[in-house]
């Protein structure tokens, strides 16, 4: 049998003592990020483990210290991440309806010489993936967004963005599940709920799910 | 009947806390559950409970509560001055109240957080695994809210272990909330702080601003100074010290945000969150880095404090 491969850009850092992080890469990658979803969940069904969350190219592991230590589940990642990722099945897709009015959709168009038409028409074009699922409850980050689009995030966030907000910031976009600050910018609108309090998992998207927008009217 | 306590005044911001919700955190909902897991573990473990029964957690000012039917309870954490028909209350004790007395607080002595346990534990609406309060969802514990007049506190069961008034933990085994160092394990973005930025770290004085709550404190000193790409965002921890464009650091607390991507240069240890729980805006603070064994010594010596609690008691 061949030795597993070591992979020489995984890093493993503590985040304290009940907790790790490591890093498969800090590219921005949709393989990367599958290699993410993958390990967290072989992560997940250890026993020491509390907990396992995909970020873009990491692992965000919380254990019980009781039962392993930083060192002994390093050494768990580096094999598992060594191990090539099962065959995925490719996510969920979901479509979401988006009125493109939103209050920034004027001044996108006119930092990128677009129309609003032009604008609905690219950001509604591709089939975004679901990178990670936080910072809120029931925010995804999805992307990548086309580079036509894209923006650095407004000088000064709002303080109240209302739910439902579809937003764009540099190859990124989502949507406001709830009414909170925000600093992206808000080209549109959907009146499908992202968070679901009363579901378990209570968020409509999973990390590894595909999103396509569609345009409808007001 | 259940009910135990019924509330007069609900004090400043009194919500029932467990040890939180972990599993939800890949929904993006944050972990919650109480600030001072050392304190609400010890109040839950003084009135014979398990650890994760919820406890009430009363951040500055306590409520006033009279007992509906008589129940063993226990105040730890934060002294805000407790007082059972007038008369001050024992704290790290399990104390008996018989049916019509009436627990309430005076004025904040130290710590910022206290929690009161009861025989049985805490009831309330259960929210993906946990009983804990979460504000923003409006879901879990007293209708996903702080408390309010009128509400009645029921009893959620059975205590796991004899209900035993008098039962204590020792006073050297309890925290000493006046020291006001943090320990860390130096965080993934370290190497992003410049020389002075390192020092800085570990020498300087950060003061809790008052734009401080369950999800975390920003803090005040001097400008931290990172380098490097913009991170892509990542999960975070509790005790994660974040630091943002402005250079001033954010230490995440219970209910902080699940991701984001600011560098981490730091992340306090699981045995001084307690301390950190227990720090109000004006508070100063240091950070002082340790080893991942010296975290684990310093763990192992709450977790044998409570321990002291789960043995018979004493005579």
């Amino acid at each position: 049998m061949p030795a597993p491969r070591s992979n020489p850009r995984l890093r493993i850092h503590p985040l304290g003592d009940t907790a790790l992080l490591a890093e498969l890469g800090t590219r921005l990658d949709t393989a990367l990020n599958t290699r993410a979803i993958a390990l967290a969940t072989a992560l997940k069904k250890r026993r020491d483990v509390r907990q396992a969350v995909a970020g873009y190219a990491t692992v965000t592991v919380h254990f019980d210290p009781e039962q392993t230590t930083h060192d002994a589940l390093g050494a768990a990642i580096k094999r598992l991440a060594a191990k090539r990722p099962p065959f995925g099945e490719p996510g969920r897709l979901h479509r979401i309806p988006v009125t493109y009015d939103g209050p920034d959709i004027e001044s996108v168009g006119a930092t990128l010489k677009l129309s609003p038409e032009q604008i609905a028409e690219i950001h509604s074009r591709p089939i975004y993936r679901v990178f990670l699922v936080g910072f809120v409850p029931g925010w995804a980050y999805l992307g990548p967004l086309a580079e036509e689009l894209a923006l650095p995030r407004r000088h000064v966030p709002r303080t109240l963005v209302p739910a439902g907000s579809v937003a764009i910031a540099a190859r990124q976009t989502g949507i406001y599940p709830l009414p909170t600050p925000g600093g992206w910018h808000l080209i549109g609108r959907t009146s499908v709920k992202l968070f679901l309090p009363d579901s378990d998992p209570p968020c409509l998207f999973r990390a590894g799910d595909r999103v396509k927008f569609f345009p409808t009217r007001a | 009947m259940n009910h135990a306590l019924r509330v007069g005044e609900p004090g400043l911001s009194t919500t029932v806390q467990d040890l939180g919700r972990p599993n939800a955190i890949s929904a993006g909902v944050p972990p919650g559950g109480a600030m001072d897991r050392f304190a609400h573990s010890a109040a839950n473990l003084l009135v014979g409970n398990d650890i994760g029964a919820a406890s009430l957690e009363c951040t500055l000012g306590g409520p006033h509560l009279v007992a509906e039917q008589s129940c063993l309870i226990a105040i730890t954490g934060a002294d805000l001055d407790p007082h059972i028909n007038g008369k001050p209350a024992s704290m790290w004790t399990a104390v008996f109240l018989g049916q019509g007395d009436r627990l309430a607080f005076g004025r904040r002595r130290t710590g910022a957080r206290a929690y009161i346990a009861v025989a049985g534990g805490v009831d309330g609406v259960r929210w993906l695994g946990s009983l804990s309060t979460n504000v923003m969802a409006a879901r879990g514990g007293m209708s996903g809210r702080a408390l309010k007049a009128g509400d009645v506190i029921d009893v959620a069961g059975e205590p796991r272990r004899p209900a035993i008034s008098g039962r204590r933990l020792l006073e050297h085994l309890r925290p000493d909330y006046g020291d006001r160092t943090l320990q860390v394990i130096a965080g993934p973005h370290f190497k992003r702080l410049d020389a002075e930025g390192r020092r800085q770290l570990f020498n300087a004085t950060f003061k809790v601003t008052k734009d401080s709550d369950r999800m975390g404190y920003r803090l005040e000193g001097p400008r931290l100074e990172t380098s490097g790409d913009e991170l892509l965002s990542f999960g975070l921890a509790s005790g994660a010290v974040q630091v943002p464009h402005g250079g001033q650091p954010i230490l995440l607390m219970a209910d902080h945000q699940t991701a984001g991507g600011y560098p981490v240069v730091a992340t306090v240890v699981s045995a001084a969150l307690p301390i950190a729980a227990q720090l109000l805006p004006g508070d100063e603070l240091h950070f002082a880095e340790i080893t991942l064994d010296r975290a684990q010594q310093m763990r192992k010596a709450l977790a044998l404090a409570l321990d002291s609690l789960r043995s018979a008691p004493a005579g």
